[in-house]
């Protein structure tokens, strides 16, 4: 699956999409292959407040869990709430219907800090690609 | 040694396979210094027979012979043969958690009706198997209403059973939990007024107990109402499942912590009895312990898995809902025949002789001049009396003509001086109720004579 | 079937349904002696507040039926009676049937905790004697009987440590914990309030000491550690760790799940421990039953000792015992009554079969682990090659490449008449296949083992499918744990009209 050009990464392995100061935060296609079948996501609610790098949540398949990080901080204004009834979304669409929440950026320069889609894909097919996978 | 399968000649060919000299060779990495020289100071070897005998001299030294009126959380009630029949299958007996489904499917199925028999009785959605017992069941239900309220202040009625609140104060001490208090009211039941001014918006449960710890049957629906109206949860522990049979059963509570040794159990001098947690649906993934979910194989067949194991301590570590992982299945299991023996009706008959057999106690008790029942909220098997002199004074009394008598809750409750708990169950005979009442007339008699 | 497996041959299985699906009304399966004294109206005594309808839903079945439906579940289970259960860290070992006998008798299944403790001596008398040769076999100084299972003995150990430190002057916040722990330990540790430190194992999965060092400081109230290791190997360095602990104010735990590998040969205590937990469902051989019931006693050392769980067992100044509730520096009480009783006298019945002579038990399940281990090394890959003690862990790396992984190899084991051994733990090793044979197993049932597990590594390369579709002698195939878990089906519905 190729990784949207205008999508930024993490090194955990979240994607963001901004749009006017408005972010779509998601897992990669990578995470979800590493997880395997998703069998739950928790979500903040909306008008949560996330920091950069810190949880905003977690991913289970059946035999692991994980937390999911913020990849830049602000408020949570949406959260896909299709995600509790179906979370095998994010295994089958995780850069678009799969998406987790959608922020309110507070800070705009963080994206700065984050990969772009070549990076990303470096990170993830280069050497020592299993040491970063959770 | 009789439990070990191999001969000496056996041992050299394995040893020679390895390639190893001796047995102490493998043993070469624990530093010469730190290896025992000289055998362990251990009685034993035993044969079976001396096994045997060691116990059966123990068990003359405990209390056979004596009737006995101890409930306070561990019952006397009658079991069926058949329970331990089954139990000691060496296939339930000698298996380990079910973690391999597709050849552990006698254990994931029993533990399947397991839980549909305790949310049965207990009025709620979901219930797990297991806890360790009642009081850390109690405990856990406390640290998941603080996960799912994020609050930290917990009320806790005084009529629950102490060492349950000594219990959840041990592992408070620990985390931020702030513990507090309910007294009970005249009835013996958790005083309303009380809960009403002490709850607010920061508390995240009240815990009762019902029957309660003094014999009295909680107000569950009124407790839940003030619980609920600052968005607390409220937490049910049952110490006597029995009750279930006839007592409405707390399905407004928002999670149940239940005892179950009551159910195919015996006292065993404290354990190993039987913790639940019981509660609705949409808590489950802040629930601790084991759940067992109904799935289908590859071919369509039902089958029974372990599932949301992600909550667990062997996939969350640090972030589990509990550090539970040796559990009480083989006790669970006992549960699940108990009760299928029991069934729709025995379980009734069962109840009801318990209460007929505790309101015919408590009459022939209250005939004796001095001796009270001081709470008047309705009962179970279990209630609590006031005599006129200490209670521990009457027992000793009592153990003379063979009857183990009363708790007595002073060392409990110091403002219940003189007041002590009775349990009688279908267990206890007419017989011995009334050789009770006798016994305990001719205490107090007694008394007044010497005074 | 196979040629090839020569130690299980298939045979007919009864089916059963849930015994809610063969209730029917009217059916009963336990009679209680009749009531002897006069019946009471439950509307009248109980009012209708608290009067209960009955509980909807519950099964109506006879005596036989209750019998052949747990009889015929049973079949469906694989059990140590049946034959070796090689699962790594869980010391599946024999079970004796007299332990069983002697905890149902009258006088010790029948007597209630809260009986006055002069018609409880005999039961005192079996718990002071568990706990001296409980001492004895660990070279502590005092022992708790208290926690219920081991990770209660872990929180019990912690809180210990904790109440010591305190009481020193000197509160610490962080535990430091090895990456191939057990995942209890730092679920416990964060019950007993303590941050957790993940220490990362050396290339040999190893403590590395020098690193240790660095890491603790001032405020590591102590060290976690399991010995032997997760990987099945002894810590060599065992006495450096504990001092490189007791120099700076910290103190050692033990986590005494591998204790089979010890016992009579070598004593935590005398090594350096401070404290530790023993599960008496592994090394003292109480009944695993399916996940449970297990006790876990804590052993300490003497400075620990006045902060022990209430209550303690004392002796009193006529000779006889009794448990102690008033002890002001106690950390209180971690579990109502006095301990899981009846598998605490499991447990002494076991050590009583041995005796001294335990120490041959422990030589056994070596020398069990390391036949197996040479005997296999050959064929599955030794990530950590450190001699084993009384387990091995291989990994799945060879096979790996043809597509087969330790889970595949698991299921396949089934097919040969054994239970797997442990996969994906430790999580130090990629693909981990975790084999503990224990001293209950022959020279005989080891070689099946070995020949089990060689035909299917052969198979691995020969036939993939037949391995990665395995186990094809079981009731049923690989279950859907997905669904299980996406849409969860926790209780019985069937005709439960009342929850809609």
């Amino acid at each position: 699956m190729a990784y949207p050009w205008n999508y930024r990464y993490t090194k955990d392995h979240e994607w963001i999409e901004v749009e006017d100061g408005l972010g779509t935060i998601g897992l990669t296609d990578y995470a979800q292959g590493q997880l395997g079948d998703i069998v739950f996501v928790e979500l903040p609610k909306s008008g949560d407040w996330l920091e950069a790098g810190k949880p905003l949540g977690t991913v289970e398949s059946v035999k692991a869990a994980n937390e999911i990080y913020a990849p830049v901080s602000g408020e949570v204004v949406e959260i896909n709430s299709a995600l509790q009834d179906a979370p095998e979304k994010i295994n089958a669409d995780p850069h678009g219907d799969g998406w987790l929440v959608k922020v309110r950026l507070k800070n705009p320069a963080e994206m700065n800090d984050l990969m772009d889609a070549p990076a990303y894909e470096t990170y993830v097919t280069g050497p020592g690609r299993e040491e970063s996978a959770r | 040694m009789r439990y070990l399968p191999k001969s000496p000649a056996e041992r050299d060919q394995m040893l020679e396979a390895i390639g190893a000299q001796s047995i102490d060779d493998l043993f070469s990495r624990i530093p010469e210094r730190y290896r025992l020289q000289a055998p362990l100071k251990l009685p034993g070897p035993y044969s079976e027979a001396e096994i045997v005998r060691y116990f059966s001299e123990r068990a003359r030294e405990n209390s056979v012979g004596y009737s006995s009126f101890l409930g306070a959380g561990v019952y006397n009630h009658l079991r069926s043969v058949v329970t331990d029949t089954i139990i000691q299958r060496g296939e339930f007996l000698t298996s380990y958690t079910p973690y391999q489904a597709e050849i552990s499917q006698g254990t994931l199925q029993a533990i399947f009706e397991f839980q549909t028999l305790l949310c049965q009785l207990t009025g709620q959605e979901v219930a797990n198997a297991s806890m360790w017992d009642g009081s850390t069941a109690t405990t856990e239900a406390v640290l998941m209403a603080e996960r799912l309220t994020r609050r930290r202040r917990i009320l806790v009625g005084r009529s629950v059973h102490p060492q349950y609140r000594d219990v959840l104060r041990t592992y408070a001490k620990s985390s931020t939990l702030e513990i507090e208090e309910i007294p009970f009211g005249a009835d013996g039941t958790i005083n309303q007024g009380s809960l009403e001014s002490q709850i607010r918006d920061d508390v995240a449960a009240v815990v009762a107990q019902s029957p309660n710890f003094l014999g009295a049957i909680e107000d569950i629906p009124a407790l839940a109402k003030t619980t609920h109206s600052p968005g607390a949860l409220l937490i049910v522990a049952v110490t006597e499942g029995v009750s279930l049979g006839l007592v409405r059963p707390p399905a407004d509570a928002d999670i149940v912590a239940l005892e179950g040794q009551s159910f195919g159990l015996p006292p065993s001098y404290g354990g190993p009895f039987l913790g639940v947690i019981a509660t609705r649906e949409k808590f489950v993934r802040q629930m601790p312990g084991r759940l067992v979910g109904q799935t289908v194989d590859t071919d369509g067949r039902r089958g029974f898995v372990l599932t949301l194991a992600a909550r667990e301590q062997h996939i969350r570590r640090e972030k589990a809902t509990s550090n539970i992982c040796t559990n009480q299945a083989l006790c669970a299991l006992a549960a699940t025949v108990h009760l299928s023996l029991l069934g729709k009706q025995g379980l009734r008959e069962l109840a009801h002789q318990n209460l007929s057999k505790a309101q015919f106690a408590l009459a022939k008790l209250t005939e004796i001049p001095g001796v009270r029942r001081p709470f008047g909220a309705p009962f179970f098997n279990e209630f609590t009396v006031a005599l006129p002199r200490p209670v521990e004074d009457v027992n000793r009394q009592l153990l003379g003509e063979g009857i183990i008598g009363a708790l007595p809750l002073e060392p409990l409750y110091p403002e219940l001086a003189n007041h002590g708990l009775l349990c009688v169950t279908e267990a206890t005979s007419r017989g011995e109720i009334e050789k009770l009442a006798t016994a305990l007339r001719a205490a107090l008699a007694a008394v007044q004579v010497e005074a | 079937m196979s040629d090839k497996i020569t130690k299980a041959t298939r045979h007919v299985s009864q089916n059963e349904g849930l015994i809610f699906e063969k209730s029917s009304p009217g059916k009963r399966a336990f009679d209680l002696p009749s009531l002897d004294v006069p019946p009471v109206d439950p509307q009248e005594v109980l009012g209708d507040r608290h009067r209960g309808e009955g509980v909807a839903g519950f099964p109506e079945v006879s005596e036989i039926e209750v019998v052949r439906h747990f009889t015929r579940l049973s079949t469906w289970n694989y059990a140590i009676d049946l034959g070796m259960y090689p699962l790594g860290s869980c010391t599946m070992k024999y079970n004796p049937r007299v332990n069983e006998f002697i905890a149902r008798l009258d006088g010790i299944s029948t007597e209630h905790p809260l009986q006055p403790s002069e018609l409880s001596q005999g039961c005192l008398k079996i718990l002071e004697l568990l706990e001296d040769c409980l001492r004895e076999i660990t070279g502590m100084d005092a022992v708790t009987l208290q926690p219920a299972a081991g990770a209660q003995g872990e929180l019990t150990g912690l809180l210990l440590i904790r109440a010591y430190l305190e009481s020193q002057g000197d509160p610490r916040k962080t535990v430091l914990i090895p990456d191939s722990a057990h995942g209890t330990n730092p679920a416990s540790a964060v019950i007993a309030g303590y941050r957790i430190e993940n220490i990362q194992s050396d290339s040999r999965g190893q403590i590395d000491l020098a690193k240790l060092r660095e890491r603790v400081t001032e405020d590591v109230a102590a060290l976690m550690i399991t010995n032997p290791s997760t990987l099945g190997v002894f810590e060599q360095r065992i006495s450096d760790i504990a001092e490189a602990l007791h120099s700076r104010g910290a103190l050692l735990y033990m986590d005494g799940a591998n204790m089979n590998a010890l016992a009579g040969i070598t004593r935590p205590g005398d090594f350096g421990v401070d404290v530790m937990h023993l599960n008496l469902h592994k090394t003292f051989s109480t009944p695993h039953g399916g996940g449970g019931p297990g006790a876990g006693p804590v052993a300490m050392k003497k400075i620990l000792e006045p902060f022990r769980p209430i209550p303690v067992l004392i002796g009193k100044r006529n000779g006889e015992l009794a448990l102690e509730e008033n002890r002001p520096q106690s950390i209180g009480r971690v579990k109502a009554f006095s301990g899981n009783f009846g598998v605490l006298a499991r447990a002494l019945a076991y050590i009583l079969a041995y005796g001294p002579g335990i120490r041959q038990a422990t030589e056994d399940a070596v020398l069990n682990a390391n036949y197996i281990r040479k005997r296999l090394e050959d064929v599955f890959d030794l990530p950590y090659d450190l001699p084993s003690m009384h387990e091995v862990v291989f990994s799945d790396a060879w096979q790996k490449a043809t597509g087969v992984n330790t889970m595949d190899i698991a299921k396949r084991l089934i097919d040969y008449g054994f239970h797997p051994y442990t996969t994906a733990f430790p999580l130090i090793v990629p693909g981990a296949m975790m084999i503990e044979p224990t001293e209950s197993e022959s020279k005989e049932e080891c070689d099946l083992f070995v020949e089990a597990m060689r035909a299917i590594a052969r198979e691995a390369s020969s036939n993939r499918e037949l391995v990665k579709q395995a186990p094809h002698t079981t009731r049923v195939g690989r279950l859907d744990e997905v669904t299980a878990a996406r849409k969860p089906i926790l209780r019985w519905k069937g005709t439960d009209h009342s929850a809609a």
